[in-house]
C-alpha cells in the first residue's frame, strides 16, 4: 500500500498536466452563443436610416417566409468581406433584412453604394437594444428566423464564400 | 471627410445611460453592483463596469434604464444570462460545471484532516 502511495504525487501531477495540456492544443469555443436559437424573437420595432427603405420590426418577421436578418454597420470592415455573399444569398431567392448597429444615414448610404444592397429592410439600432435582445455579442452576425418569428440559426462572424450553401439550407429548412 | 466625420459621429455618440448615472443614488448602487459582475462580451476579460468599450457603455445604458423602470437587478441579470449564458456573469451559478469549484476546496480539506489525524496519531502512538 504505502509503496504504490509514494506515486501518487506524480499521478496527480500527471492528470493536471493532461487537463492543462489538452485545454492548450483544443481551446473552448471562444464565441458567445445566443440563448434564443430556437425561441420567438423579442418584440421589437427599429426606425428607417434610409429614406425610401423601411424600417425593421418583429411583426415583419413572423410575415410567413423565412428571412435573414443580418446584423451589420458601415463601420464594420468584416462586414465589407460579407456583402459579395449577402448578394449572392439575395439572388437565391433568401429575404434579408438589416440591423444598422450604431450607423448614421450618410455613412450607411454610402456603404450600400460601395458594397451593394441587399437589404428588404433596414432598422436603426442605435444604442445596440436590439442587439442585445437578440443576444448577439458582436457584428456581423446573422440570424435565420422562420415564417412564425422562430429564431432557427445563428451563424456568428462574416458569412465566408463557403458558408453560403450552409445558410441555403438553413433557409430551406426554416421554411 | 464629411463620411469620416458622419462615421466618427454616429460611433461616438454614447447611449443615454452609458456616462451617466442614475438621478436616485440607490437605483445607482443597485446598477453599479450589477454592472461591476457582467462581462464585458467584446473585451472578454473585464466588467462593463470597468470598460471603455462602446458595447459595454451600451450594456451599462441599458442595465441602468431597466433598473430605473424599476426591475430588480436579479430579473436584469436574468434576462442577459437567457440571452448570453452563464458567459456573461462573474458569477456563475452551481450547475454540473461549476460544482467542482464548490466541492474540491470541501474535499481537500476532508483529505487535509484525515492525514492530519493519521500523522498526530502515530505520533502519539
Amino acid at each position: 500500500m504505502r509503496r504504490w502511495l509514494i506515486w501518487a504525487p506524480l499521478a496527480a501531477f500527471a492528470l493536471l498536466f493532461a487537463v492543462v495540456a489538452a485545454g492548450l492544443f483544443r481551446p473552448a469555443e471562444r464565441v458567445v452563443r445566443s440563448g434564443l436559437v430556437g425561441k420567438p424573437v423579442p418584440e421589437f420595432a427599429l426606425d428607417p436610416l434610409i429614406p425610401g427603405k423601411p424600417g425593421l420590426s418583429s411583426a415583419t418577421l413572423r410575415g410567413g417566409e423565412p428571412r435573414l436578418v443580418n446584423m451589420f454597420a458601415s463601420w464594420c470592415v468584416p462586414c465589407i468581406a460579407e456583402a459579395p455573399q449577402l448578394i449572392a444569398l439575395k439572388r437565391q431567392g433568401v429575404r434579408i433584412d438589416g440591423v444598422a448597429v450604431r450607423d448614421s444615414t450618410a455613412a450607411l448610404r454610402g456603404f450600400l453604394r460601395r458594397n451593394g444592397d441587399p437589404f428588404d429592410r433596414i432598422g436603426d439600432d442605435k444604442a445596440r437594444a436590439v442587439q442585445l435582445a437578440l443576444g448577439s455579442a458582436g457584428i456581423p452576425e446573422s440570424f435565420v428566423v422562420d415564417g412564425r418569428g422562430v429564431i432557427r440559426h445563428q451563424h456568428i462572424g462574416y458569412i465566408r464564400p463557403d458558408d453560403v450553401p450552409k445558410l441555403l439550407a438553413e433557409i430551406e429548412k426554416a421554411r | 471627410m464629411s463620411a469620416v466625420l458622419a462615421l466618427l459621429a454616429a460611433v461616438a455618440t454614447p447611449a443615454p445611460y452609458a456616462y451617466v448615472q442614475l438621478r436616485d443614488p440607490a437605483q445607482e448602487a443597485q446598477a453599479r453592483a450589477l454592472m461591476a459582475e457582467l462581462r464585458c462580451l467584446v473585451c472578454q476579460g473585464q466588467s462593463i463596469a470597468d470598460s471603455d468599450a462602446d458595447m459595454a457603455g451600451d450594456m451599462r445604458s441599458l442595465v441602468r434604464e431597466r433598473i430605473a423602470a424599476g426591475e430588480e437587478p436579479a430579473a436584469v441579470r436574468e434576462w442577459l444570462i437567457g440571452r448570453y449564458g452563464d458567459y456573461v456573469t462573474y458569477d456563475p451559478p452551481l450547475s454540473a460545471a461549476t460544482a467542482p469549484l464548490w466541492i474540491a476546496p470541501i474535499l481537500l480539506l476532508g483529505l487535509g484532516a484525515w492525514i492530519a489525524r493519521a500523522s498526530l496519531k502515530r505520533r502519539r502512538g
